[in-house]
């Protein structure tokens, strides 16, 4: 059974990552996960300095899902170099570093910074977070400014270029329409959706900045029609993101689109669930007949012509 | 604060007894002995109530009690995570993530320990007793509840309450009673170990800093993962190095001087 696939000549061991900001910087769950089972591993968002993150309370648990409000939190590239890197670069699986910036000069000094060092497989950009004031969403809401940023940051590398949408947008695949033509080698689709919840006695919104990030499996539907949608208009492959628990949530966003899933929110109840899709899917695709688990991608049968549906999204 | 270096389990568990001790407090005892043989006082577990997608996230608890490759957690029921397991039977299993966070840092030359919980901060205090005891310290504890019917003194010694209505011990707070019998006292002789709401954690602070008394917290926090990933629980550190430390792998214990309670 073939479990790889590539991008841009980057070989991933099988079609399931984990999604930035789900599983640290890979060594925090190392007792309790086999990380060289992965397909890669998409780091913590790196920005040029370290970030505190947002006041408490930042998580709040909703039905099937979570909302989030982190803030980007992380350690910042200098120290995400010295210190995490080093056991990063011993891992057997692709690591892909995400990069969060407040401007398109610093995701293109993160990302030459990143350039020098050995270890990274590719980048994946992070122009979708919907918890900061400055950048973020109002890069990845913003067509024509995702369409700079990309074409800023694909001359400065050689190696894959995966830019993450946001699904807080009235079609998204205008979004990746645009980061195919200024060049980008690949699409993650969908980092949360904006959601919030409210503390009805105390009458105030139960996370500090109101609104947060929604993901885990109440978004599932939503991600796989953003996928279904950005798979009609571009060729360059999709990286399916969004609640998969399960290989068969997997199976899923292979059928409309994907080439690839990340696990998100799963990784925070099991550390291991990446793996154990991987292992799921090998063995759908088993039963199903198949000598390569990439026959499940785009292989959803519809009789419906997209023009049609096209109208509905 | 420092980070935890044992290997942190996961790991499928029976439940060998659940009861409700006092009035809507339950004890859940599990049989786990991977994580009882490695866990210290302070430290808690990280509990998947169910197996669908409600509750999605585990539920965290204080480590309550080890006795031999059982654990003892108390709880009580304040949403679907612990409705559910408030209804768990003798021989269910549960998949339990443990031991987590840094335990109360229990060194020092002090002979008396002063346990302060409120309400159900005092899940963690059986444990720390047992530990203090073998350190032959003296213990006093004192429980705060709302009413005398949610006082539980199981596996505690030498207690003294305080309920909000009066029915049982001071009327009061369980940090007016730690007040009254502090004064007077010398302080060095003391350590703290406090648990409870936040309020009573930021007023139990500023008392210690008051009479001069070290003081060790253990803090909630709404966290997703418990091992440092999800970066859900912060609390302000005092120190100005880092802004916030994470409760769930720099905690949940911290020394009332490292931090910022608001």
């Amino acid at each position: 059974m073939i479990e790889s696939f590539s991008i841009r000549g980057v070989e991933f061991r099988n079609r399931v990552l984990v999604a930035s900001g789900t599983f640290g910087y890979g060594d925090e769950v190392k007792d309790l996960v086999d990380v060289n089972e992965l397909g890669g591993i998409c780091t913590k968002s790196l920005s040029w300095k370290p970030r505190d993150g947002n006041p408490p309370r930042r998580i709040v648990e909703t039905p099937s899902g979570m909302l989030n409000s982190i803030g980007l939190a992380n350690i910042g590239v200098h120290a995400f170099i010295e210190e995490k890197l080093p056991y990063l670069r011993t891992l057997n699986t692709a690591i892909i570093a995400n990069i969060a910036a407040s401007s398109i000069q610093e995701y293109c000094d993160v990302l030459n910074l990143l350039e020098q060092q050995e270890g990274i497989a590719g980048y994946e950009i992070n122009i979708s977070c919907p918890n900061v004031k400055e950048g973020g969403l109002n890069f990845g809401t913003n067509c024509d400014m995702t369409r700079q940023i990309t074409a800023r940051l694909r001359p400065l590398t050689q190696k894959p270029l995966i830019m993450k949408l946001t699904p807080n947008v009235t079609h998204i695949s205008e979004f990746a329409r645009a980061v195919e033509e200024a060049g980008a080698d690949a699409v993650s689709v969908i980092n949360t959706l904006i959601g919030m919840a409210v503390d009805i006695r105390a009458r105030k919104p139960k996370l500090s900045t109101v609104t947060g990030g929604l993901s885990g499996p109440a978004i599932k539907p939503i991600a796989l029609a953003k996928v279904y949608e950005v798979a009609q208009v571009v060729k360059i492959p999709i990286i399916g993101i969004g609640g998969i628990m399960t290989a068969e949530d997997a199976v899923e966003f292979l059928l409309v689109g994907a080439s690839a899933v990340q696990i998100g929110t799963a990784n925070f109840i099991d550390p291991a669930t990446g793996v154990k899709v991987a292992d799921g899917l090998r063995a759908f695709a088993e039963t199903q007949g198949l000598s390569d688990v990439g026959q499940l991608v785009r292989a959803m049968e519809s009789n419906i012509q997209f023009s049609v549906i096209q109208s509905w999204l | 604060m420092s980070n935890q270096h044992a290997p942190i389990i996961q790991t499928i568990v029976k439940v060998v007894d659940r009861r409700e001790i006092v009035d809507g407090i339950f004890n859940l005892i599990l049989q786990a002995p991977e994580i009882a043989y490695r866990s210290a006082p302070g430290q808690f577990i990280n509990i998947r109530c169910g197996e669908g997608c409600v509750p999605l996230l585990r539920r965290p608890f204080s480590i309550s009690r080890v006795d031999g490759e059982l654990i003892e957690l108390m709880f009580n029921v304040i949403g679907h995570g612990t409705r559910m397991l408030s209804s768990k039977r003798t021989e269910d299993t549960l998949d339990v993530l443990g031991p987590l966070g840094v335990p109360f840092g229990i060194a020092g030359d002090y002979e008396t320990a002063l346990l302060v919980g409120g309400g159900l901060g005092i899940a963690p205090f059986p444990f720390l007793t047992d530990f203090l005891l073998k350190q032959k310290k003296e213990i006093v504890t004192f429980v705060g509840a709302r009413t005398g019917r949610q006082i539980s003194e199981r596996h505690m010694t030498n207690v003294h309450v305080a309920t909000d209505d009066g029915t049982r011990g001071l009327r009061g707070t369980v940090v007016d009673l730690l007040k009254k019998y502090l004064s007077g006292k010398p302080s060095k002789r003391h350590k703290i170990f406090g648990c409870g709401p936040t309020q009573m954690l930021k007023a139990l602070s500023e008392l210690a800093s008051a009479s001069s008394v070290d003081c060790e917290l253990s803090l909630e926090g709404d966290m997703a993962c418990g091992m440092g990933i999800c970066q859900g629980c912060p609390v302000e550190r005092a120190d100005g190095k880092k802004k916030y430390a994470l409760v769930c792998t720099e905690g949940p214990t911290f020394n009332s001087n490292d931090i910022i309670l608001r």
